[in-house]
């Protein structure tokens, strides 16, 4: 079923309202006007330039993570695994980061982000070569991933890759020449997002690889039929997804974090199933989404110190959005006024 | 005689579309009335506001003189209604007797009655002959049974008008026979009885009354006495259609497509296909006669590289097919208008003009290299819809927009657009109207006279005899008889369908 725009809008726009509602009665019951809790917000994350840069930041590798989670949606796939594939690009861009010394800027941040893109594919591409070959689902697959990943970049973060002399469990911090800096006080790395977000939207509409990953996605049977391996596309498509996940990883590495440290990342991941489901797996989509959340993640510390409601409601406000855009019974309350409108006949089943 | 039911003036309408204009029709206890229309004539929802599942606009329904909540299913299950949809609405991993009192147990201190309602389940069974284990698993049971089992439950509930949605869409010819019987056998018990069907020999069999819609509107009820299948047919599609197939004779050449010695599993891994072999020549039918089931479905499958063959060969003009391979199969020169539209045929969240390029999407004007081209794809559309008669408002609308009827042609007409040397048709008319059927039989009798040598397999007996120039009978997977169709005769073919080998 081809959405219409306006539902495709609505759906998303509607969960959020609905969530801000609910949310809003958490913040009541603590005994603190919603509306000015929501204000503060707003403000904080969007109304200064400070506020915005630092909301894009935080929405950088939620739009990464978010289209790593969408490509996969449009295969059919359902990624959980971004949080594990964007540590593993996070730790490699680490390590590609600190390690080479001397290299030009222009060269050893391509090559870091090339390490965090290849080592979030590799976690992925076992993921997706099971599921292609052995029929493993990947939810099942990316979910224990994600356990094995966040274990061993654990081990190797305190270990052969730790900083020495000093107690904590990270890294050394990357070179200067592996930084990625802001452009106009705006994190370059915003920029690299968006540009993934356009061209992955461009490449599903205007090439045949996207049209064998969205048939697949619709239709595997019809895939099969009409010629496609379903194999190759199921790991094209984790592949892709993956790498897009270690680039999430590597930026943040390389413009907030500056080293690898476990805790740093907690979490990116998973707001990229919300920022997906929310963007309807469009690439496109995953732009506001991303804002919006990135811009709740960005205010809730000064919301906190405003206002005085407890931090975890932006935790609490995100667990609503999500349950709001997934909830079956709203889309389909939606869809039903639009299916009626079918043209020939589609009421005869 | 008073009516049973009476439908009056009921209008529905979805969007701009009218699909149902101010319809009144009645039926008295014991009589069957045949509903008969094209695809998206509106016969499906003048049953649904019936039944209550659809909430018509106006118009009053009533039931031995009362009237029905509209929209209310509740009202009308109890007021006498019961309805067998086209999809079943079982449980297949349970026993009949717990599919037909699911959700109204008999309960005692709680406890569910088994052995009462299976005892129950049974006597219905027997008292309206319908011959259905109380104890078998819905998921064993073939397709016919499975039916009798929907029919049981609605007759489980007292029912007084039972209202079937194209019960033989899914049947075998021989469980369609079944089926008229235990309709025949209701009436005479008083039941009254509403099908909805395209199929001109069921009405003929069964109906006392036929009711044929047309565009939303009754354009006139008869009865199979006063008139004749063509008449039927021609006020379904309100234009005359011919029913018998008007072919030249065939001018064969060069066999296109050998088949030698061919093996194939089916989904449970046994042998459906035994050792096959069989020859199409460009320029000929070759039609498929044989009971569902006979490895009709692993022959096609393994042909078009859809389906593993564990020994034998598929050539294509003395070229052989690799194994497992559908791209290798189109790109050798196969053209495959799949048994099963919906699952592998189309798309159905797809434009029409996608579907129209499904298995083309990577090749030239369609893609010029790695980059999609819209505006060949948009202008490929547009040509074979119209040439196809593709009835759709714009070739951008979703697949799913169409009926069965266009969603059909969009197949064949992708298929047969394609010029190929091969075209295997598995089912090409199955679940389509009147008039789509009369159109796509014209389209392979087309793409034979240019030169396709075209296999074609089919339930239908009546479309196997009209269309092909020769006749292969299938039966436990091997060819058992080879006819030229004009020596081929009706009653012979159905002996050796049936497995005798006399």
């Amino acid at each position: 079923m081809k959405r219409l725009p306006l539902s495709g809008v609505l759906i998303p726009l509607l969960s959020v309202l609905v969530a801000m509602f609910f949310g809003g009665i958490m913040i009541a019951v603590q005994g603190i006007n919603p509306l000015y809790t929501y204000e503060v917000l707003f403000e904080t994350a969007f109304l200064s330039f400070d506020g915005i840069s630092v909301t894009l930041a935080k929405a950088t590798p939620l739009i990464l993570s978010g289209l790593a989670v969408a490509i996969c949606l449009r295969a059919g796939l359902f990624n959980i695994g971004a949080q594990g594939q964007l540590i593993s690009g996070a730790l490699a861009s680490a390590w590609a980061g600190y390690y080479f010394v001397g290299l030009p800027t222009l060269i050893h941040i391509p090559l870091a982000l090339l390490f965090g893109a290849t080592f979030g594919a590799l976690v992925a591409f076992i993921a997706g070569a099971l599921k292609a070959y052995r029929g493993v689902h990947e939810v099942i697959t990316t979910i224990m991933l994600n356990s094995m990943v966040i274990a061993i970049a654990d081990y190797l973060a305190s270990t052969p890759f730790k900083e020495p002399d000093q107690p904590l469990t990270r890294t050394p911090a990357i070179q200067d020449s592996a930084r990625i800096p802001d452009i106009f006080g705006l994190p370059f790395g915003f920029f690299i997002a968006i540009a993934f977000s356009i061209a992955l939207w461009w490449l599903l509409r205007n090439t045949t690889t996207g049209f064998r990953i969205e048939t697949i996605g619709r239709n595997r049977n019809a895939g099969w039929y009409a010629g496609i391996s379903v194999k190759r596309v199921t790991i094209l498509s984790m592949l892709v997804g993956g790498s897009i996940a270690g680039i999430a990883g590597a930026i943040e590495t390389l413009s907030i974090t500056g080293r690898f440290e476990p805790a740093f990342n907690a979490g990116l991941g998973f707001d990229g199933i919300t920022v997906a489901l929310l963007g309807r797996g469009n690439p496109l989509g995953v732009i506001p989404a991303a804002i919006l959340i990135g811009g709740m993640r960005a205010s809730g510390s000064t919301v906190q110190f405003k206002t005085g409601v407890s931090p975890e409601i932006v935790d609490l406000l995100l667990a609503l959005i999500l349950f709001f855009v997934t909830a079956p019974l709203l889309a389909r309350l939606l869809k039903r006024r639009h299916e009626n409108v079918a043209i020939t006949s589609g009421w005869s089943n | 005689m008073t009516n049973l039911l009476e439908i009056e003036k009921v209008s529905k309408s979805f969007g701009q579309v009218k699909a149902n204009d101010e319809i009144s029709l009645e039926v008295a206890p014991g009589e069957i009335v045949a509903l008969l229309g094209e695809n998206g004539a509106g016969k499906s929802t003048l049953v649904k506001s019936v039944f209550g599942l659809v909430k018509p606009d106006s118009g009053v329904i009533r039931i031995n003189g009362k009237v029905i909540e509209p929209g209310d299913t509740a009202s009308a299950i109890a007021n006498g209604i019961g309805m067998v949809h086209q999809h079943f609405q079982l449980v297949p991993v349970m026993s009949v007797t717990e599919n037909l009192i699911l959700g109204d147990e008999p309960r005692k201190l709680g406890v569910i009655q088994m052995k009462e309602a299976r005892n129950a389940a049974k006597a219905i069974s027997e008292r309206y002959g319908l011959d259905v284990d109380p104890d078998a698993i819905i998921e064993d049971l073939p397709v016919g049974m499975a039916q009798r089992v929907e029919i049981l439950k609605a007759l489980r509930r007292d029912v007084k008008l039972l209202i079937l949605d194209e019960p033989t869409a899914v049947l075998t010819p021989q469980e369609t026979d079944e089926l008229l019987d235990v309709l025949r056998n209701l009436a005479k018990r008083g039941v009254g009885i509403l099908f909805i069907t395209h199929k001109l020999r069921e009405v003929m069999a069964v109906a006392d009354r036929v009711v044929v819609l047309r565009n939303g509107k009754l354009v006139g009820t008869t009865s199979p006495k006063q008139s004749g299948e063509a008449q039927l047919a021609q006020m379904m599609v309100g234009r005359e259609v011919v029913l018998r197939v008007e072919k030249s004779q065939a001018k064969p050449a060069a066999p296109a497509l050998k088949v030698t010695d061919l093996q194939v599993l089916d989904d449970r891994k046994l042998e459906a296909v035994r050792g096959l072999s069989l020859e199409v020549r460009s320029g000929e039918i070759l039609g498929v006669a044989g009971v569902e089931g006979n490895g009709q479905r692993e022959l096609v499958e393994a042909i078009c590289g859809m389906r593993n063959r564990v020994g034998g060969t598929v050539f294509i003009e003395g070229v052989e097919l690799p194994n497992l391979s559908p791209r290798a199969a189109h790109d050798a020169g196969i053209s495959h208008i799949p048994e099963d539209r919906e699952k592998h045929g189309l798309v159905s969240s797809y434009s029409i003009a996608d579907n129209l390029i499904l298995n083309t999407f990577d090749k030239a004007p369609f893609a010029k290299g790695w980059i999609r081209n819209h505006d060949a794809i948009a202008k490929n559309g547009i040509t074979l819809v119209a040439s196809y008669d593709i009835r759709t408002p714009s070739p951008n609308l979703p697949a799913s927009s169409l009926s069965g009827g266009n969603k059909q042609k969009t197949v064949v007409a992708r298929e047969l657009s394609q010029n190929k040397k091969v075209v295997v048709a598995a089912q090409p008319t199955r679940g389509v109207d009147v008039g789509s059927i009369e159109f796509i039989h014209n389209q392979l009798i087309a793409a034979r006279d240019k030169g396709s040598a075209i296999l074609l397999v089919s339930a239908e007996l009546d479309e196997v005899l009209s269309l092909s120039d020769r006749i292969a009978v299938i039966y436990g997977g091997k060819i058992v008889a080879t006819f030229d169709s004009k020596s081929a005769d009706r009653a012979e073919i159905g002996r050796l369908m049936a497995g005798s080998n006399a």
